[in-house]
């Protein structure tokens, strides 16, 4: 087996049940949001993931950030690299810099196309791969080369993940391509937001065989608009109606302060309980918990799983 | 075919603006096809025009400079004219008509793709002519003209049953239809084969048989 490079490949490899953040920067030359957010995650995850660019919005530079998070804010990061907006070289040079500045994870993507961002007419690059990414990464860290067999000078040490969609539809096209992926050498899967326990379970088992740790992604909303404006919006992800039921009926009251104390509530029991039984009934290394400012909710679920867990086994 | 769309008239009649004679180059092949440069458009052009053309030739293919030599010989007169040359054809048969002609040429098509034809108005890329063809490995769908990625190892996250997010969920997502095609012809394990890295270094190509 690999050297593990990171905690969180350390965690997944000694069976410690994972969990992981994302944090987004903006178009902005401040820096110190990001730290807080990170700061506040750190306490109830492994590692963080830093979006690039996502839906094609020129924001600051995942690589910049990634080092923000993990030099100011001690959280350690999985820097997210697109292959929307740099060819082979570039990316080259980014995971270069990336191993020589103590980012010890990416998580390799296409990217959502430039047509769908605030720069439409942007060029869109896709040079490599999400699955000619992971032999990028593989042959930097494992042969000491580039792609076209350049000799690197000093180790690269840096663990690659891949996305994977639960939700895809057809999903056998999905799964054929995740297998692809980790016969590469792709080492850890985080997944699309799932909010359904059968659609989540479907999936684990298409993947069981492939011998990849799998952190499956959540999203809790703050409130049923945002949960609604996701479903309108993100296609890729399914919004069962019995949760958008659950969140516009802990909303019924008057009393905002104790609306936001239902709906975290609503939140923690419903992923906190779905988390604890697919931990149960499939082979699952973590979940990632994703959001839209909702911050918060992160150890609530984290804590709430756990609570869970060691109920059951008492 | 290559598939062309026609410049508005407004932006052809300022670009002839600083000429005293023009001289309109229809296409007797793609363009005719596509109704943008055949014997009807170039007329309808020269009408338009008026007193400042000085007649036009639809050339069977402007992108060839035998056939140029050919249709335009009766014409050399009217040719020899006009100070500038409106190319109703695709970028290949204006930029040939302006080596043959030695004239300022202006181009009054856009050039838009490499493309099948079903019916007039109904075009679809097919081939982005990448040098180095792979349909055989895809079920027969062009990953470089169909996926608005250009994938070598597709579908991405961007595909909701079948349909690609770019432009809308109107356009198939390639990748499903090269899975289904290949699932189809029970040639999966070619589906799932991994596509290294292309070269895409796209130099400008010129090929000169000596």
């Amino acid at each position: 087996m690999r050297e593990a490079f990171s905690r969180l490949i350390s965690e997944i490899r000694s069976g410690k049940f994972v969990y992981t953040g994302e944090i987004a920067p903006g178009k902005t030359t401040r820096v110190e949001t990001l730290i807080e957010s990170a700061k506040a995650l750190g306490r109830h995850v492994v590692a963080c993931n830093v979006t690039d660019n996502p839906r094609a919005r020129a924001n600051m530079s995942s690589l910049a950030a990634s080092i923000a998070v993990q030099e100011r804010a001690g959280v350690e990061a999985i820097c997210q690299m697109t292959a929307r907006d740099r060819n082979r070289i570039a990316l080259t040079s980014d995971l270069l810099g990336a191993s020589a500045l103590g980012v010890r994870n990416v998580l390799v993507m296409s990217g959502d196309h430039p047509s769908l961002g605030d720069n439409p007419s942007a060029m869109p690059v896709y040079d490599l791969d999400s699955a000619q990414m992971v032999e990028l990464v593989r042959r930097m860290v494992d042969d000491g080369t580039d792609l076209a067999g350049n000799r690197i000078d000093g180790e690269v040490r840096i663990h690659v993940g891949v996305t994977g969609n639960p939700n895809a539809d057809p999903l056998e096209v999905e799964i054929a391509k995740l297998e692809r992926k980790a016969q590469l050498g792709a080492e850890f899967i985080q997944t699309q937001a799932v909010f359904d326990i059968e659609v989540a379970e479907r999936f684990l088992e298409a993947v069981d065989g492939f011998g990849i740790p799998v952190l499956i992604g959540i999203l809790p909303c703050r409130s049923s608009r945002i949960a609604e404006q996701i479903a309108k919006n993100v296609p890729g992800i399914r919004v069962p109606e019995e949760y958008l039921g659950m969140l516009r009926g802990a909303e019924d009251l008057n009393d905002q302060a104790s609306v936001e104390e239902r709906v975290d509530l609503m939140n923690e029991e419903y992923f906190s309980g779905m988390v604890s039984e697919l931990r149960r009934t499939a082979r699952l290394a973590g979940v990632h918990i994703m959001g839209v400012a909702y911050g918060r909710i992160v150890g609530r679920i984290a804590d709430g799983v756990e609570r869970k867990m060691s109920c059951r086994v008492r | 075919m290559i598939i062309t769309k026609k410049k508005p008239f407004e932006t052809i009649n300022e670009s002839i603006k600083p000429f005293k004679r023009v001289f309109i180059v229809g296409c007797g092949t793609c363009s005719t096809v596509c109704q943008t440069g055949g014997e009807a458009q170039a007329k309808e052009l020269a009408e338009r025009i008026g007193g400042k053309c000085a007649g036009y030739a639809v050339v069977e293919s402007p992108c060839d400079m035998r056939v140029l030599r050919r249709d335009l010989a009766p014409k050399r007169a009217e040719v020899d004219s006009a100070d500038a040359i409106v190319a109703l054809c695709c970028g290949a048969g204006a930029q040939s008509t302006a080596d043959f002609t030695g004239k300022t040429i202006i181009p009054g098509l856009d050039t838009l793709f490499i493309g099948k034809i079903e019916r007039i108005g109904s075009f679809y890329e097919r081939c982005r002519a990448c040098t180095d063809c792979i349909i055989l490995e895809t079920g027969g769908i062009c990953p470089y003209s169909r996926c608005a990625k250009g994938l070598l190892n597709g579908p991405c996250g961007g595909q909701v049953q079948g349909k690609c997010e770019v432009g809308g969920y109107q356009r198939d997502c390639a990748w499903v239809l090269a899975y289904n095609a290949l699932k189809k012809q029970e040639r999966l394990d070619v589906f799932k084969k991994y596509r290294p890295p292309a070269d895409r270094s796209r130099k400008p190509q010129e090929i000169v048989t000596r």
